[in-house]
């Protein structure tokens, strides 16, 4: 590993960004996601920023068991998040479905739509466990191979070509 | 001024190997101090190095219609922009200026806003459609007293020349009015609380630059991040009231003051929400504009 390796693995590992996208959850783990930049657990120490845009982001954290109307909302998000990415499912619903398993209204759970990283159980989860996630989200970052050079996204995700789209439009 | 002065300007002080190390210190600081204000410990010392490396290190998503030189090109202008601006400062007493070197000072501050308007324009995004119109329309705000008050300077000083206006300053009501506004015309400029109207975060996104990603994001976090060292170093420039002579002690208190100033930004934003563009404009062109109208009037009265 050569030096400019080296140097982009430890500006991955101290510089995670983090998008948040709720895909029909009941704002229970929305609520204890955002603790999680609250005083007492101050994820910025780790370098951690909460981005507006997933063009921006590193770290997609998604809540909710995937409703049928956020389907195409995950999979143009994903698809906007510049690669290396690391997928996150914060809480049951993404990873389960939870309570809502077997209900015609949901194309969940998360892995079936988009190659998830890291699960964070809990209905909700607990700031720590959330911590703890992100945490090892942001080692699988840092270890994602750096992209070559010339090579854009490497994985189209759902057979869907959503890259026109601007941020903030959803396709349905 | 002599070429080779004008490139250690340009490139080293106060220019490019000086103002990418101060910007980030200065980003740290913000942060750092905004963290504190609120109860947290906030993000170590190398944070902005490390956010700058890994967006250089990432690989965007295409957009079709939105590739090329319109992506890179425009935050390279901003940047390029800031760093001839930064190098007309006049830091030292002695500084090589020229004749008429405010006029391209106020030429140069204007392109990376510029730059942001386009750039929000070009991404066809409706968050940064709307971001660029309220950059725009913020620009018709403070420029108009920004503008003024260094006519007043220009005006207490007779001279277009800057290291002749930073003589003056700060001798008489005029120019010490004429500061005062440029100070206040510094959180606009920046996008802070309360005028963080332009990319406004969590409320369109992040403005101009939401379509932006990776090695591009990049750059314009650098251009911000200079147009940091820029507009604190102007003020701090034209109104420290004395220089020693000697240039590391004038450096470093430049560096110190700005320093200085950008936590006293940082204390403002941080105490402070987002208003309305109508109450921002209204703010500038009542207030503000009042005041250097009568840095203007104290100037050519030579009070």
């Amino acid at each position: 590993m050569n030096f400019f390796e080296q140097l982009i693995r430890q500006a991955r590992k101290r510089s995670p960004w983090l998008f948040h996208l709720n895909a029909g959850a009941c704002n229970g783990c929305d609520i204890e996601f955002l603790t999680c930049l609250s005083p007492r657990y101050d994820a910025e120490q780790l370098g951690v920023r909460l981005e507006a845009s997933p063009r921006h982001a590193d770290i997609l954290c998604v809540s909710g068991p995937v409703t049928l109307n956020t389907k195409e909302a995950v999979l143009t998000i994903y698809n906007q998040v510049a690669d290396p990415k690391v997928v996150v499912a914060l809480g049951s619903c993404p990873a389960t479905c939870n309570v809502f398993a077997g209900s015609p209204m949901i194309a969940g759970p998360l892995e079936r739509l988009i190659p998830v990283d890291v699960y964070i159980p809990g209905c909700p989860p607990a700031p720590d466990t959330i911590m703890a996630g992100i945490v090892r989200a942001v080692e699988i970052f840092s270890q994602k191979e750096p992209a070559a050079a010339g090579r854009l996204a490497s994985r189209e995700v759902g057979g869907a070509a959503l890259q026109p789209v601007p941020v903030g439009v959803i396709v349905v | 001024m002599k070429v080779a002065e004008s490139f250690v300007a340009l490139l080293i002080f106060p220019g490019l190997l000086y103002a990418a190390p101060m910007s980030w210190l200065m980003v740290w600081v913000e942060r750092k101090l905004e963290a504190r204000f609120q109860g947290r410990i906030g993000p170590p010392f190398y944070q902005p190095f490390f956010d700058f490396i890994k967006l250089l290190s990432k690989r965007v998503a295409p957009r079709p219609g939105f590739d090329g030189l319109l992506l890179s090109g425009l935050p390279l202008l901003a940047i390029g922009a800031i760093l001839g601006a930064l190098a007309l400062l006049p830091v030292f007493n002695q500084a090589g200026g020229f004749a008429g070197d405010l006029i391209l000072l106020v030429a140069l501050l204007e392109v990376p806003a510029l730059c942001l308007i386009l750039a929000g324009f070009a991404s066809r995004s409706i968050f940064g459609q709307v971001g660029a119109t309220r950059e725009a329309l913020l620009s018709l705000g403070y420029n108009l007293p920004f503008l003024t008050a260094l006519a007043a300077l220009s005006t207490a000083a007779d001279s277009l020349e800057l290291g002749q206006i930073a003589g003056v300053a700060g001798s008489s009501l005029g120019t010490w009015l004429a500061m005062v506004t440029l100070a206040a015309c510094l959180p606009v400029k920046l996008h802070l609380n309360p005028f963080s109207i332009v990319n406004a975060p969590q409320e369109i996104y992040t403005g101009p630059t939401t379509e932006f990603g990776g090695p591009q994001l990049a750059l314009w976090e650098m251009a911000h991040h200079l147009e940091w060292v820029l507009l604190t170093g102007l003020v701090v420039s034209l109104a420290l009231p004395f220089r020693t002579g000697v240039w590391p002690v004038d450096a470093a208190l430049f560096s110190l003051v700005s320093l200085g100033l950008a936590a006293a930004l940082t204390l403002l934003a941080t105490a402070t929400a987002r208003i309305k563009i109508g109450q921002a404009l209204q703010f500038y062109w009542r207030w503000i504009f009042g005041l250097s109208l009568a840095a203007l009037a104290a100037a050519l009265l030579a009070v």
